[in-house]
């Protein structure tokens, strides 16, 4: 359906411009989301470059993103759309005497008076865009069937208007933190990706490209000792974002290569539980 | 191409992952767009249609490497490799004689010594160097597995075979002495722990490699469909708590938040849902305004979300141990979710652990800190729920209000003491429900000691729950 990409190594180098680094199966999943025209189901755990990846797919093929943030709560006029009652009411009263009430009815119920929320705001665009559904695992089970028509048909219905369909496919990603099992119909009609913590080679590279200015040599210490700490039965395991923000740190405290010491005492800012720290830091230190 | 995918889905339904009709016409689709020859993108084209749950893709890996097994170049079995390999081996002993100079006699790769081998094996770990590992695990198979075509025995057999015959733990220490070695000293604790890790993951892959070895050799044997079937595993939510093993054990923590957070929500949504509560009068005055005064709208007070109290008393003997160590976990994810969850654990005696979970944030360490301080002996450490029951009614049967939903956890073995059933029959008068959920199979309920029938009839419902998919269908049904 979509040519966005030409093949799976495209998407990869593309994503590669713009500071992304995908494995095979980000990759090969991107690449077919755009040719099946489907919408991709993103999971995984927190700080993997989830949201990320939906922007920098829009970066990469120039699109605008629109960004709809589940929370619980959320409704139809926050999500699809949602008739500008004021205005409304202003036409009404504005000819009161002359047009007769046919015509009135007709008319307030007129593209005019829709305000458009991200979802019909994703399919009524002109111009290329990436749909980005964070967190999807927020919304309650209900409110996830407003999402079943927009991601199977790209289309929406709307009572007073008629059925207003896509004029382009725009790409789709949903994010989910797992925190809920999501819905049989949600899951059927998407791609699944499991994004996990990447291989120590992988996280290398990302820390490579994401901070400027580090070494070789310390981008490899760090990522090894990522993986170290991540083999560790923690609370909350270190997160891509998290790495990133511990190389940053060691970068400006101008450390060129970590000894036990240092890695101790700025463990704070890959680990966010006391318990996880203390631990981390008897494992790395005394460990034999 | 069309029937082994056919056989493929059909295999991931006979392995219990749920594939819908319209998953696999996706799939049918994907696989247009992505060569088969791209064995990865193939993979991950087919996963990404089939599998919609990660706890999933272990099972679908399995049956994705038998099935596909024979595919793509640098997977066949053949002799072509062994060329490579022996060009590879040359190259290494070109490199070692103009090392030391000792000169070695070149020769093809089955003519080389065991020792020879693991010499090279060394290297390959030392470097991290894929193609020689993999050769190399294909060799150890040809060599050490002693497989012959049409014996029945499993790939664990030959795997073991294989795996002694090379000794990885030792060869681990050793790569710890080479790279002691190399630095010139000693290593500083931190780096001497993270070359261990890479070590232990390099040998990791290795076995890897070797397993896969055997897998395409036996699939190459036996075919793949009669493959796949001796490699079925029960799917994590299938896995029986009694009998879990380790890895599985910790598959079934990583599903138990999810779980607690969608038990949470069932409780707490009855109340948002529920019934309206009385007018309220303000309210109703408030909106009657825009209507000039009369009272068009009436507003109603919400009832006030009460908030679900939890008492969970579970039994920790030795009988029903390896689900004890699981519902402890579960009371450690559930205390998490509600503000007012009191734990109990008995064997003959019983004892509150409420502090335990609460006081540190390590489930691990909690667990350790109930199996070791917990009173729970009474005489003599065989389960008596009798007794337990009487004595959780004596202490905490006062805290036991409307308000309260009883978990009860165990096998109702009593070893023929008295049951005492009148307690439960009393909590269940007080509490809002009570619930039994029992670890064993329906079918061993009431045989033996086992008296669930009795303290059933008291409770608000028995569930069999011996795995996540039946904990999770309690869940379901609880709303």
């Amino acid at each position: 359906m979509g040519d966005r990409f030409e093949s799976v190594q495209q998407v990869r180098e593309g994503l590669k411009a713009v500071n992304y680094l995908a494995d095979e199966g980000i990759a090969g999943v991107a690449f077919l989301a755009d040719r099946l025209g489907k919408p991709v189901l993103v999971e995984g755990p927190a700080g993997t470059g989830k949201t990320q990846l939906a922007k920098s797919i829009a970066e990469a093929t120039g699109a605008r993103l629109i960004r709809l943030q589940c929370y619980e709560g959320l409704d139809e006029s926050k999500a699809l759309y949602e008739w500008n009652y004021k205005k409304q009411l202003l036409r009404i009263q504005a000819d009161k005497n002359s047009d007769s009430w046919s015509e009135v009815h007709d008319d307030i119920f007129s593209d005019e008076f829709l305000l458009t929320r991200p979802l019909l705001e994703a399919i009524s665009a002109d111009d290329p865009v990436v749909l980005l559904i964070d967190e999807v695992d927020r919304v309650e089970v209900e409110t996830e069937a407003l999402l079943l028509e927009i991601l199977s048909e790209y289309q929406v219905s709307i009572p007073e208007l008629g059925t207003i369909t896509a004029k382009q496919i725009p790409m789709v990603f949903l994010t989910s933190n797992n925190t809920r099992e999501l819905s049989e119909a949600l899951k059927r009609r998407c791609l699944f990706l499991h994004v996990d913590y990447p291989s120590m080679e992988r996280e290398k590279e990302i820390v490579l490209t994401k901070v400027p200015g580090i070494t070789d040599n310390l981008a490899d210490q760090i990522a090894r000792i990522v993986r170290s700490i991540r083999q560790l039965d923690l609370k909350k395991a270190p997160s891509v974002s998290e790495t990133i923000d511990w190389a940053r740190t060691l970068v400006l405290l101008g450390i060129e290569s970590i000894d036990a010491q240092q890695a101790k005492e700025t463990l704070h800012i890959l680990l966010k539980y006391q318990t996880d720290i203390a631990k981390a830091a008897k494992e790395l230190s005394v460990d034999k | 191409m069309l029937d082994l995918l056919n056989g493929f889905v059909a295999e991931l339904r006979n392995a219990g992952l749920p594939v819908s009709l319209t998953e696999n016409l996706d799939a049918m689709e994907a696989v247009q767009h992505i060569p088969i020859e791209d064995r990865e993108a193939f993979k991950y084209a087919l996963g990404a249609t089939l599998v919609k749950n990660n706890s999933h893709w272990r099972a679908f890996e399995t049956v994705f490497e038998v099935y596909f097994s024979l595919r793509g170049p640098e997977y066949r079995i053949g002799d072509g490799d062994e060329s490579d390999l022996d060009e590879m081996w040359r190259e290494m002993q070109e490199q070692m004689r103009q090392g030391d100079s000792k000169g070695q006699a070149g020769g093809s790769m089955d003519q080389l010594t065991p020792e020879e081998i693991a010499q090279m094996l060394m290297q390959a770990l030392l470097n991290g160097d894929q193609a020689l590992m993999r050769a190399l695990a294909k060799q150890a198979v040809q060599r050490f597995a002693g497989m012959e075509p049409g014996r029945p025995v499993g790939g664990t057999y030959y795997l073991y075979r294989t795996l002694r015959n090379l000794d990885l733990d030792g060869m681990l220490e050793k790569l710890m002495d080479q790279s002691r070695q190399d630095v010139g000293g000693e290593l500083t604790p931190l780096e001497e722990r993270l070359e261990r890790d890479e070590y232990s993951d390099r040998i990791e892959q290795f076995k890897k490699e070797i397993e896969a070895e055997i897998r395409r050799r036996l699939v190459a044997d036996r075919g793949a469909e009669a493959m796949a079937k001796t490699l079925r595993k029960p799917l994590p939510e299938d896995v029986e708590f009694m009998h879990a093993s380790r890895d599985e054990m910790q598959n079934l923590k990583k599903a138990l938040g999810p779980l607690t957070r969608k038990l949470a929500a069932r409780l707490a949504r009855k109340r948002k849902h529920g019934r309206k509560g009385p007018l309220d009068f303000r309210n109703t005055v408030r909106h009657s305004l825009s209507y000039g005064g009369v009272p068009a709208e009436p507003k109603f007070k919400y009832p006030r979300p009460a908030k679900p109290e939890l008492m969970v008393v579970a039994d920790i003997s030795g009988s029903v141990a390896a689900f004890a160590r699981f519902t402890l976990m579960l009371v450690y994810a559930i205390q998490g979710q509600f503000s007012k969850v009191r734990s109990f654990v008995f064997i003959d005696g019983i004892d509150e652990v409420t502090e335990f979970f609460k006081s540190t944030e390590d489930v691990q360490e909690a667990v350790h800190r109930v199996n070791t301080e917990a009173d729970v002996v009474w005489v003599d450490g065989h389960s008596d729920y009798g007794h337990a029951f009487e004595v959780f009614w004596e202490r905490y049967g006062k805290d036991v209000g409307p308000k309260t939903t009883v978990l009860l956890l165990g096998d109702a073995r009593n070893n023929y003491h008295a049951s005492q059933s009148w307690v439960v029959k009393e909590i269940r008068q007080k509490a809002r429900h009570v619930y039994w959920l029992n670890p064993e199979p329906r079918s061993y309920w009431n045989t033996g000691d086992s008296i669930v029938g009795e303290y059933g009839t008291h409770t608000d419902g028995v569930y069999e729950v011996r795995n996540l998919r039946q904990l999770e269908g309690f869940v379901e049904k609880l709303a």
